[in-house]
């Protein structure tokens, strides 16, 4: 019984398939995944944008929108259907080709992300030798795409919003990409499948997820900065801080493809959120041992809505970072924090089981942080403020 | 030769004429970013999955961000007055085409002795990494230190000069 | 024609348009971008007769066409600053304008 809700999708799956011949059933079965893949996600948008409306408007002491529905939850239908009937304006020396394009290509990229996160035991879209890699490099894409929108709108600002947003993509893709090598090397494979078994086992009902390690810790930490960014939600969100540079490189959008970007930008969340609670939080496994009767599904996606809330929740609380800080930020402290955790991974490894290694790997990590936190405190000589005064 | 490779092959090769041909220099770039992902698609169609994916994450992700940003910093984006194609664009014209008439000829002549279909080798990622660290291990130190030499040299010869001499 | 020949002949084609565009090109980036064809092309060569070649497990295709990758990136970083140190200087890209050591 726990079974068969465990795997209900998968056996639904089977038995969908089986109305079709053989050499149709494998194609069949990947197609109706995928499709499910991208209906579901942005009804999860919709869901997410109606928390982040309410949970932002609560933390900033206001309601959020209560007039559409109980407690607004039609908000997002009445936001889409907003979106999808207003007038689509493309500016006159726009390049058209490439305006029309940016969104696609981004949402595409986006979703081409979910293929290689296993949603619950037995249920990821393709099992790749390789899966890790593929998830980074469709990131990787999805840069090309802002630069595409920010550029061909021949708008000053949208340029200048895209090339920010680039460079601090490129900077904090770096920092993901160190973060998740740690995983990588204690694992010893590039398969998420294989990394979510790994943290699948349970010592005292305690589970081995690797957040639970002092050098898993650390790279969760960074992995989520990074992930901050690389979706530029604040506190990294300068490039499209609407004080600052009216909307970055959406600016000459409007109408559904705008809302493709906003979906594009919420389903990458979702994404990098997924790929974190693989790498760190023990993918589709329950927290303690007496918790494994609840079907492995439900697991992955509440850890995806509490990281989800997490996003929100910095959101309304951190102020913006200034562009120079936060590259000064990636280059200069989680850079090499995360090159240090490489090494204090490297020695969890081949320390051997006991109480020793947790000691001397919590130990460097704490001394590399507490010193360079302190360093670069000590360096800024902020002096008495200076006002000027128009004369 | 299946359907697929025909149809990546024509996205691969058109993405690079329209890379050489277009008057745009962004969309130059971008074509060849086209055709990047052409031959990305082509790896992954020899049973090469990892080169697949490295090739999108390092050209696709890097190298044609790097080639967008740099026509952006030199005015690339502006129409030059006197055309696109150099004075001497027949001359360039005629040896590409004889150098691409040497290689067919020589392709077509020896398919007879090319091996015909051959079992899919299954690689692994643990493969290629044992490889590179056992058998490949001196190229690897030495590109990792060919990289840093490069990164620190384009910073220094792409950086501002202070004023009044250079730091 | 046998699928090696067929890879084989899409290498070579790429080749000789990437050699088209970096002889005829004014632009000094698009003489690059030429250049970086010519790289994948051979890359594609490399994993070509990697794949139907006799010793497919012993990897040596694949890892020539890895470090190839790794080299082209660094070379087309070191190219890129240097025609933006050289833009700064003369201003201009334009490679028919630059045929002289002088200035």
């Amino acid at each position: 019984m726990i079974e068969t809700c465990d795997q209900i999708f998968v056996l639904l799956l089977h038995w969908l398939e089986s109305f079709l011949p053989a050499s149709w059933q494998s194609v069949a079965g990947t197609v109706l995944c995928a499709a499910t893949i991208v209906c579901l996600f942005p009804a999860l948008f919709a869901l997410a944008v109606w928390l982040e409306r309410k949970g932002l408007g609560r933390m900033q002491n206001r309601f959020g929108p209560n007039r559409v529905g109980p407690f607004g939850l039609l908000q997002p239908i009445a936001d889409g259907i907003k979106s999808l009937t207003k007038e689509d304006i493309v500016p006159f020396s726009a390049d058209a080709a490439l305006h029309f394009l940016a969104p696609v290509v981004l949402v595409v990229t986006v979703f081409m992300g979910f293929a290689v996160l296993p949603m619950g035991r037995n249920m990821v879209l393709v099992e790749m030798d390789a899966g890790l890699l593929f998830y980074f490099a469709m990131g990787a894409s999805t840069e090309l795409a802002v630069f595409m929108a920010g550029w061909s709108s021949r708008n000053k600002y949208s340029l200048l919003g895209a090339m920010r947003a680039i460079a601090q993509m490129i900077s904090y893709e770096v920092v993901l990409l160190l973060s998740s090598v740690v995983v990588v090397m204690i694992t010893g494979s590039l398969s998420l499948t294989k990394i979510v078994e790994a943290q699948n086992h349970y010592t005292w009902g305690f589970p081995h997820w690797y957040i639970l390690t002092p050098w898993g810790l650390a790279g969760f930490v960074m992995y989520a900065i990074a992930a901050t960014a690389e979706t530029n939600r604040s506190p990294f969100d300068l490039p499209e801080g609407e004080s600052e540079l009216v909307a970055g490189y959406h600016t000459e959008y409007s109408g559904f493809k705008f809302a493709l970007f906003f979906l594009g930008e919420y389903v990458a969340m979702f994404s990098i959120s997924g790929l974190g609670t693989t790498l760190f939080l023990g993918g589709w496994s329950a927290p303690f041992s007496f918790l494994t009767w609840i079907p492995s599904w439900i697991w992955f996606f509440s850890k995806l809505m509490l990281s989800i809330f997490v996003f929100i929740w910095l959101r309304g609380t951190l102020p913006r970072l200034r562009q120079d800080q936060l590259m000064n930020f990636a280059w200069k402290f989680v850079l090499p924090m995360c090159l240090l955790n490489l090494f204090v991974a490297g020695l969890w490894r081949f320390m051997g089981d006991g109480w020793l290694r947790w000691v001397v790997c919590s130990a460097i990590l704490l001394l590399a942080y507490a010193s360079i936190a302190l360093g670069e405190q000590r360096r800024k000589h902020v002096g008495p403020r200076s006002y000027r005064y128009a004369e | 030769m299946s359907l697929v490779f025909y149809l990546i092959a024509a996205l691969t090769v058109a993405g690079g004429l329209a890379a050489m041909l277009l008057k745009n220099t962004v969309h130059c770039a971008l074509a060849l970013t086209v055709a990047f992902a052409g031959l990305a698609l082509l790896y992954l169609d020899l049973d090469a999955q990892f080169t697949g994916f490295a090739q999108i994450l390092v050209y696709v992700g890097a190298v044609a961000i790097l080639v967008v940003f740099a026509i952006l910093l030199t005015k690339g984006s502006e129409t030059p007055k006197d055309g696109v194609f150099s004075k001497t664009w027949l001359a360039g014209l005629a040896v590409a085409a004889a150098v691409f008439a040497v290689f067919a000829w020589s392709i077509l002549q020896s398919v007879s002795r090319l091996p015909q279909a051959a079992k899919v080798p299954a690689v692994t990622v643990q493969q290629i990494g044992v490889a590179l660290i056992g058998r490949y291990v001196l190229p690897l130190e030495i590109v990792a230190v060919l990289l840093t030499v490069a990164l620190i040299g384009a910073v220094i010869v792409a950086m501002h000069e202070k004023e009044g001499g250079a730091q | 024609m046998t699928p090696l020949a067929g890879f084989l002949l899409v290498a070579a084609l790429l080749f000789s348009i990437g050699l088209a565009g970096a002889l005829t090109r004014r632009n000094a980036i698009l003489v690059l971008i030429g250049i970086e064809l010519m790289l994948n092309a051979a890359n594609l060569n490399l994993i070509a007769f990697w794949r139907y070649g006799p010793h497919p497990e012993a990897l040596t295709g694949m890892m020539f066409a890895i470090f190839s990758i790794a080299v082209a990136a660094a070379e087309a970083a070191v190219g890129l600053g240097l025609v933006i140190s050289i833009h700064r200087h003369t201003h201009t890209t334009d490679l028919d304008l630059m045929n002289r050591m002088k200035g």
